[in-house]
């Protein structure tokens, strides 16, 4: 069948400068450039190109221009260029439109409607290079009140499992199995070394790797791939995984060429198959189910671990939230609609689920409003990009943030949204050994660490601005957050002021 | 009587009569660490849940009663037989070990199971075997008496799950429809009247090999011995055996 597909992008090669050293033949896992000896020429051909830059960053002349094509057809706002590629390929295949990565259409960020306060004459600034600025957090459930017996000088009220994190954010779920093997271990040594966390996915956690942390967030999902009392009992704490923002509602399928050998013993199924995960997870139908489990793995833990639970943000996130906590969660994660995946099918990834500021605003609210809001740490995740997000979101009433995409950018990647794929030529999203040695894991885990330093000088600074030396001051301090350009609604949603009120 | 009682045999004995699960599991865990025992007996037992979940050595509990839901979840090594019925999750991400049960089960029997096996004299409900899984010689098992309600095997992605149909009468067929729906793993063996429309679409009837033979031999064996029955008569009975027609039910859903 002839495919109507245009190229997506455009690729420039500057013949004066191109050398012939073919990099960008042997970078491209699409195999987008050929070498032809006869001419000593190479050709691209556009269409294969998926414009993640790999061949453009590697040219040493910079002879490379890769940038997006120009749609030839005639201008509309109704049919965009994604409409017309996404139904061609449908057309020509009958299947699912997959993608990968965050949701990538317009719709409102709302980090970028809400500006943040700081101190001007009538409240000094702090100076965080002179004084402590405390990013410490502590996530579980917290007790309604803490009893002190001023005699012995100790804390009579016995304190439910927490752990510590040195900053507010954590490496969200990305499984092994999705990544790379030396994206995953790059995630969990720098977590070790950033002083937070990482976290499994649904994709198990290699044996080896368990002796060089024990900073991780061990998931259990529908599929419950490589779950046993070990894993369960080796991590900080266990996740149990009702959905995810680029997915919600959905299961996931492993396709069976990701499952390699190594995969296949870290999830604990055969070489070859798909890895199923089910959309629900068989046990829970109810809060009443949910609670079974959450109980199931702290019996299994011995009481010792919080237990989390994720959900994707959806329209009864705040009623569902409650439940949860109520179902004994001693940590509560919400992934908003722009949240990343290897593998999706494109039309719930842009379609399903709600901003995560409106679920955090709404969560928070309502758990207060009940009183309840102790009982549970708030984590947030869908689309973090910077330190910004993260302050904006804490000063909302999140108690730590997740990130995903930011830290597999700061690895490397380029959003090319090709994840599902299975080829990554920057070696992050791929179980290929050629395309996955590119990504050196050391070198990585300084990346994601210099990452993370950075973003807690920079919410140091902003705290110190606002008057404030301790990141849980500011938590739910809604005051610190105004808002611009936003409708009253959204403002009543997420319980914040326009500017200048 | 007293709550708890501690034998020469290495042996404790725990009367659950009004404990909350979790201080009856812990009492058992707490006693069986305490003092260095492979054995444990509950009696009265009334709902407690996740009995042998906090076990992390392998012992032999017996259960007299009925036990909670998520009997032997996460279990891994420990030999679990009740002398009752269990309820639904039994067995549930199990690791390792034996769960035998002089009765009937709930729903979900073998939930995501790993390994280990499971043995029930009488009737399952809905869902056993879901998404059971196995890797190289690690597989779960489950063997059951009687018959099971709809979605037998769904999902299932590894294992061998055993039907003996034997509280059927004459000319009755299993109660279950949709079997296998969504199987991509593993193996089924069932005895009894089915009939082909009550199978999933994603999986068929295949003749019996010779490891099949051994398997039945080896696990129905193990099902008479616990029981009281005879395995040569239960091993004459003919078997299907069921199996995915594809490892990979959904590969052609998307467009690529």
């Amino acid at each position: 069948m002839l495919s109507t597909l245009l190229p997506e992008f455009k690729v420039e090669r500057d013949d004066k400068r191109c050398i012939r050293c073919k990099v960008c033949v042997r970078q491209c896992g699409f195999e987008t450039h050929q070498y032809d000896e006869e001419d000593d020429e190479i050709i691209s051909s556009e269409e294969k190109c998926v414009g993640c830059q790999r061949c453009a960053v590697m040219c040493p002349t910079n002879a490379l221009t890769i940038k997006p094509h120009d749609f030839g057809y005639r201008p509309n706002a109704n049919w965009s260029k994604d409409n017309f590629r996404d139904l061609a390929r449908q057309a020509e295949s009958g299947g699912v439109v997959l993608t990968g990565s965050g949701n990538d259409k317009p719709y409102r960020i709302y980090w970028d409607h809400i500006v943040l306060n700081a101190s001007q004459v009538t409240n000094p600034s702090i100076d965080p290079l002179r004084e402590p600025m405390e990013l410490r957090t502590y996530l579980g459930c917290k007790p309604d009140k803490v009893e002190y017996d001023p005699k012995t000088r100790t804390v009579k009220t016995e304190m439910p499992p927490q752990v510590m994190i040195d900053v507010p954010v954590i490496f969200s779920a990305l499984s092994y199995g999705a990544i790379s093997y030396n994206a995953w271990k790059a995630l969990l040594l720098a977590a070790k070394e950033a002083g937070t966390l990482c976290n499994t996915g649904e994709g198990g956690w290699p044996i080896e790797l368990r002796e060089l942390s024990d900073r991780v967030v061990a998931q259990c999902a529908s599929g419950r791939f490589g779950v046993d009392l070990d894993y369960l009992n080796a991590a900080a704490y266990v996740e149990i995984k009702i959905g995810q923002g680029a997915k919600p509602g959905i299961g996931g399928h492993l396709p069976g060429e990701k499952v390699s050998s190594d995969v296949s013993l870290t999830r604990m199924i055969p070489e070859g198959t798909d890895a199923l995960s089910p959309a629900p997870q068989h046990d829970i139908y109810s809060i009443e189910d949910l609670s079974m489990l959450i109980y199931a793995l702290k019996e299994a833990t011995h009481y010792e671990k919080p237990i989390s639970v994720k959900i994707a943000a959806v329209h009864n996130a705040a009623a569902i939230a409650s439940g949860m906590v109520r179902a004994g969660a001693d940590i509560i994660a919400l992934d908003g609609i722009r949240g990343g995946t290897g593998a999706a099918p494109k039309i719930i990834r842009d379609n399903v689920g709600i901003p995560i500021e409106l679920a955090l605003a709404s969560v928070d609210r309502r758990l207060r409003a009940e009183g309840i809001r102790n009982q549970a740490s708030i984590l947030v995740a869908g689309g973090f990009r910077n330190s910004g997000d993260v302050i904006k979101a804490i000063a909302l009433g999140a108690d730590a943030v997740y990130i995903g995409t930011a830290a597999l950018v700061a690895m490397g990647c380029t959003i090319c949204q090709k994840c599902y794929t299975g080829i990554c030529n920057w070696g992050i999203c791929t179980q290929d050994p050629y395309l996955s040695k590119r990504l050196n894991p050391e070198i990585a885990t300084r990346r994601l660490v210099n990452m993370i330093k950075g973003w807690s000088h920079e919410i140091k600074e902003m705290l110190g601005g606002m008057g404030i030396n301790a990141i849980e001051s500011l938590r739910g301090n809604r005051d610190h957050l105004r808002a611009v350009g936003l409708e009253q609604w959204e403002l009543d949603v997420l319980g914040i002021r326009g500017a200048g009120m | 009587m007293e709550r708890l009682i501690l034998s020469e045999k290495d042996s404790v004995e725990i009367n659950a009569d009004g404990l909350f699960y979790k201080d009856m599991n812990k009492l058992m865990r707490d006693t069986v660490l305490a003092n260095n025992l492979t054995n444990a007996k509950l009696t009265n037992v009334y709902g407690q849940r996740y009995i042998g979940t906090n076990m992390d050595r392998s012992i032999k509990i017996q259960v007299y009663g009925t036990p909670g839901n998520d009997l032997g979840a996460f279990m891994n090594g420990s030999t679990v037989e009740v002398f009752g019925n269990a309820q639904d999750g039994c067995g549930n991400t199990m690791n390792a070990g034996e769960i035998i049960i002089h009765g009937s089960a709930g729903d979900i029997l073998g939930i995501s199971a790993r390994g280990g096996e499971i043995y029930v004299k009488g009737n399952v409900g809905y869902r056993v075997g879901i998404h059971m899984k196995e890797y190289k010689e690690k597989k779960p098992v489950l063997v059951i008496g009687g018959t099971a309600q709809d979605f037998l095997g769904e999902y299932m992605a590894g294992g061998i799950l055993i039907l003996l149909g034997l509280g059927l009468k004459e000319g009755e067929k299993h109660k279950a429809t949709f079997i296998g729906t969504g199987m991509h793993g593993g193996v089924m063996y069932i005895s009894g009247d089915l009939d082909k429309r009550q199978l999933g679409k994603e999986v068929g009837q295949v003749e019996m090999g010779d490891n099949d033979k051994q398997a039945l031999e080896k696990y129905v064996g193990k099902f008479a011995n616990y029981f009281g029955y005879n395995a040569g008569e239960l091993l004459n009975r003919p078997f299907a055996k069921i199996i995915p027609t594809s490892l990979r039910p959904y590969g052609k859903l998307y467009a690529y």
